[in-house]
């Protein structure tokens, strides 16, 4: 307990003494996942509301592979990425390897399937319960991709928030990719595994609050612009709550 | 697919436009920055913070930036195998050996030695206290209650510790008593105090572990827990990315008056870690 | 009178149903016809609808469409996108083809037709069933329809709504455009009477829409006579037992 205690005070003596390395550290965790967020969402938004539409012959497959692909550990992707951009490996000749491109390639190819599945369910819930209704005004596959995405917005929302949640938080991948490297890789989590390791706990947990504290906010972000955007386009049609 | 939001556009658009130049403004100074050099480590130098110390003296005087990746000698070596070092520091002679001989290292060079130590629980069930290494592990692998945490991770500190169990004649303690946590000695320093267990380690990492619990030190300086640190600049022949000229520059200060002054003024807890070697 | 729609002997079955949705049904629409579609439940009135509107895949027999024929099918319960009604509409006219400021003006009109001139911008799901349901009908009105098919357009409606959306289901059948409206486009004949088929398990609105009434059961025609003849039981039976006996259970 008195670890926790000792803990909570070096996290709230940091958050306000403003101190240089530790604003750097989660400068980075925020950068290296908002980057890999934004890559794995603009390829994979689309990628899953279209998914959620079109039917094809061994679909079936394809969703069953994405949905494995979501659970995946992240220090498999970690492996993956680091054979692949080992100097030894096919692309050893971008020298991204222990350095932030190389972190946000990790984190991308992580939350990728994620967003994919997620954004897959959202877009075919809506297309099985109305999509006839778009096709009957002409909608096509695409077409119906886009606005059924479009008009799922607030879910989709959720799901890249859940995206930099999951990326935000992992260790493997970042941890092998990356080095841990003090004053370039160093991100919240690899760090908090250091001083752990260190046996530095009230330290670890003082970084671990202020992850928290970070995706808390974001939560909280999110909460509001949920809100708001009910207070605009109304509560879901009353039809939906019927059927 | 042609989505035409227009309707909506207006004031979020400069938003996102600005936040790209940021974002592009922090890539490239994360890339322009002084030539860096990727060294591959013990874990121990990382977790005792003595590249964080010497980082900053090596800055100045080579205009290098260390890129330190902290892993156990095994995989440090590995890692340059594969060519994504440019340096190693090791601190397994045999495994060093091998390296050389494997034509994977340019020169190789001691720079500093330290020692290790054998830790215990405070109140020694095992009777392990004492000058002598080979009698302190006999005695702990004959305790029936006595366990053991190894690092398991082919570092230079799970080797020595293999070595010693070697030359006393002994096998480690069978079954739950020997945890082998393939991992680094700051983890293995914190399941030995969290187990009340023995457990090999590197003088810098015990001095500047924070959590050292009901552990102690129980045996010390005897000739064979003798640690030297040595260098390697990996060979260009083998992976012509290598900077081999920065890596040489980078030796060649530490092994020079400056940087073995700073290795010699290295302190932790008040105790010198590290003699500096290189004159010998 | 000239068939615009036919069908041949079809036969749907809905993915992996045991049952078959619709078998053997032919049917063939007149232009101008007002054809309701009666049926318990389940019958296959709602399937009928979706294969004359081309939304699904027919195992068996044969679809015949007149040639460049535009068909709208209203849903019991639209389904419309979080923007405002005028986006709503305007967006399948873009959908279509229309550059978009020509659609916004013809749905401002369509909007117009169906009396939701004021709530132009205001969000779709605001709105009031009766009102989204006329909002729908502006859609489908928008497309200028030779063929408008419903599928129980006032299921889910007060009596006040649907008596208002069915006011306007029988002005568009007409042909009828309010006066202050421009035609839809040159040389389409204002006064011709619009094809009609529509579902309905209200009776009375079957009486005062339809010229024409299908009897559906378990996916067969099991009577298709004209109105008067339907809601004459005698000449009825003569016809169909099984729709006499659907009638007489359905009225007081």
């Amino acid at each position: 307990m008195g670890a926790l205690t000792e803990s909570v005070g070096i996290a709230w003596q940091w958050l306000w003494s403003g101190d240089a390395r530790l604003w750097q550290i989660v400068g980075r965790s925020l950068a290296v996942s908002a980057s890999a967020c934004a890559l794995a969402c603009l390829i994979g938004l689309p990628l899953g509301a279209w998914l959620g539409v079109a039917r094809f012959r061994g679909r079936a497959v394809v969703v069953i592979g994405i949905n494995t692909l979501m659970a995946v550990p992240s220090v498999v992707v970690g492996l993956v990425v680091y054979l692949l951009l080992s100097r030894s490996g096919p692309l050893g000749f971008l020298g991204w390897l222990f350095s932030f491109p190389a972190m946000v390639l990790a984190q991308t190819l992580l939350v990728l399937p994620l967003v994919v599945g997620l954004a897959r369910q959202v877009v075919q819930e809506v297309e099985q319960r109305h999509g006839e209704q778009l096709r009957a005004l002409g909608a096509g596959v695409g077409t119906r991709a886009v606005w059924l995405a479009w008009d799922e917005r607030v879910a989709l929302l959720m799901v890249v928030i859940a995206a930099f949640a999951r990326a935000v938080a992992e260790v493997g991948a970042v941890m092998i990719v990356g080095g841990n490297i003090e004053g370039h890789t160093r991100v919240m989590t690899t760090a908090i595994a250091l001083e752990t390791s260190k046996g530095d706990l009230p330290l670890a947990l003082g970084l671990g609050l202020v992850l928290l504290v970070v995706v808390l906010g974001l939560h909280a972000l999110v909460a509001l612009l949920r809100q708001a955007s009910q207070r605009w386009a109304g509560p879901s049609a009353a039809w939906e709550r019927l059927a | 697919m042609s989505a035409r939001r227009g309707s909506r556009g207006g004031g979020g658009w400069r938003g996102w436009r600005a936040l790209g130049l940021l974002w592009a403004l922090a890539a490239i100074m994360v890339t322009a920055r002084a030539q860096t050099l990727v060294v591959a480590s013990t874990t121990s130098l990382e977790q005792s913070g003595f590249w964080a110390y010497l980082m900053p003296r090596v800055r100045q005087a080579t205009g290098l930036e260390l890129k330190v990746v902290a892993l156990g000698t095994g995989q440090a070596l590995d890692l340059a195998r594969r060519g994504d070092a440019d340096v190693v520091v090791a601190h397994d002679p045999e495994a060093e050996a091998r390296f050389m001989a494997e034509g994977w290292g340019l020169r190789r060079h001691e720079v500093m030695v330290s020692d290790f130590v054998l830790v215990g629980p405070r109140d020694d069930p095992a009777g392990a206290r004492g000058g002598d290494i080979l009698g302190a592990l006999r005695r702990v692998a004959a305790a029936g209650e006595a366990r053991f945490v190894s690092r398991g991770d082919q570092s230079g500190t799970h080797w020595a510790e293999q070595r010693l169990w070697a030359l006393a004649g002994v096998s480690p303690p069978a079954g739950a008593r020997y945890r082998a946590c393939g991992c680094g000695m700051g983890q293995a320093l914190n399941i030995a105090a969290g187990l009340g267990a023995y457990t090999l380690s590197d003088r810098a990492t015990w001095l500047s572990f924070r959590q050292p619990g009901a552990l102690a030190v129980l045996v010390e300086g005897d000739a064979r827990l003798r640690n030297p640190y040595s260098v390697i600049v990996v060979h260009p022949a083998r992976h012509p990315h290598v900077q081999a000229v920065a890596g040489q520059r980078f030796v060649d200060w530490l092994r020079g008056p400056d940087g073995q002054a700073a290795i010699a003024t290295f302190r932790l807890q008040g105790q010198s870690v590290f003699r500096p070697l290189a004159g010998q | 009178m000239s068939p615009c729609l036919a069908l041949d002997d079809v036969h749907v079955r809905l993915g992996r149903a045991a049952q078959a949705a619709l078998s053997g049904v032919t049917l063939r629409v007149q232009v101008g016809e007002r054809v309701a579609l009666v049926g318990a439940n389940g019958s296959g009135k709602s399937t009928l609808l979706r294969v004359l509107m081309g939304l699904l895949p027919v195992q068996q027999g044969q679809i015949w469409r007149a040639p460049d024929l535009r068909v709208a099918l209203v849903f019991q319960q639209p389904y419309l996108l979080r923007m405002s009604a005028l986006h709503n509409v305007a967006l399948a006219l873009w959908w279509q083809g229309r550059p978009w400021r020509q659609a916004c003006e013809r749905a401002q009109q369509a909007l117009h037709a169906v009396g939701l001139g004021g709530c132009a911008h205001r969000p779709a799901r605001t709105l009031s069933g009766g009102q989204q349901q006329r909002l729908a009908l502006a859609r489908a009105w928008a497309q200028q329809p030779h063929v408008w098919l419903l599928d129980e357009p006032t299921a889910s409606l007060d009596p006040h709504a649907s008596a208002e959306v069915e006011a306007l289901i029988r002005a568009f059948a007409a042909g009828a455009a309010p006066a202050d409206l421009a035609p839809a486009a040159p040389g389409q004949q204002a006064a011709q009477g619009r094809t009609l088929v529509f579902s309905s398990h209200h009776l009375g609105q079957v009486r005062r829409l339809a010229s024409r009434v299908v009897y559906l059961e378990a996916g067969r025609i099991r009577a298709d006579v004209p109105v008067d003849v339907f809601f004459d039981a005698q000449r009825l039976g003569q016809h169909s037992r099984e729709a006499l006996a659907f009638l007489q259970a359905e009225m007081p």
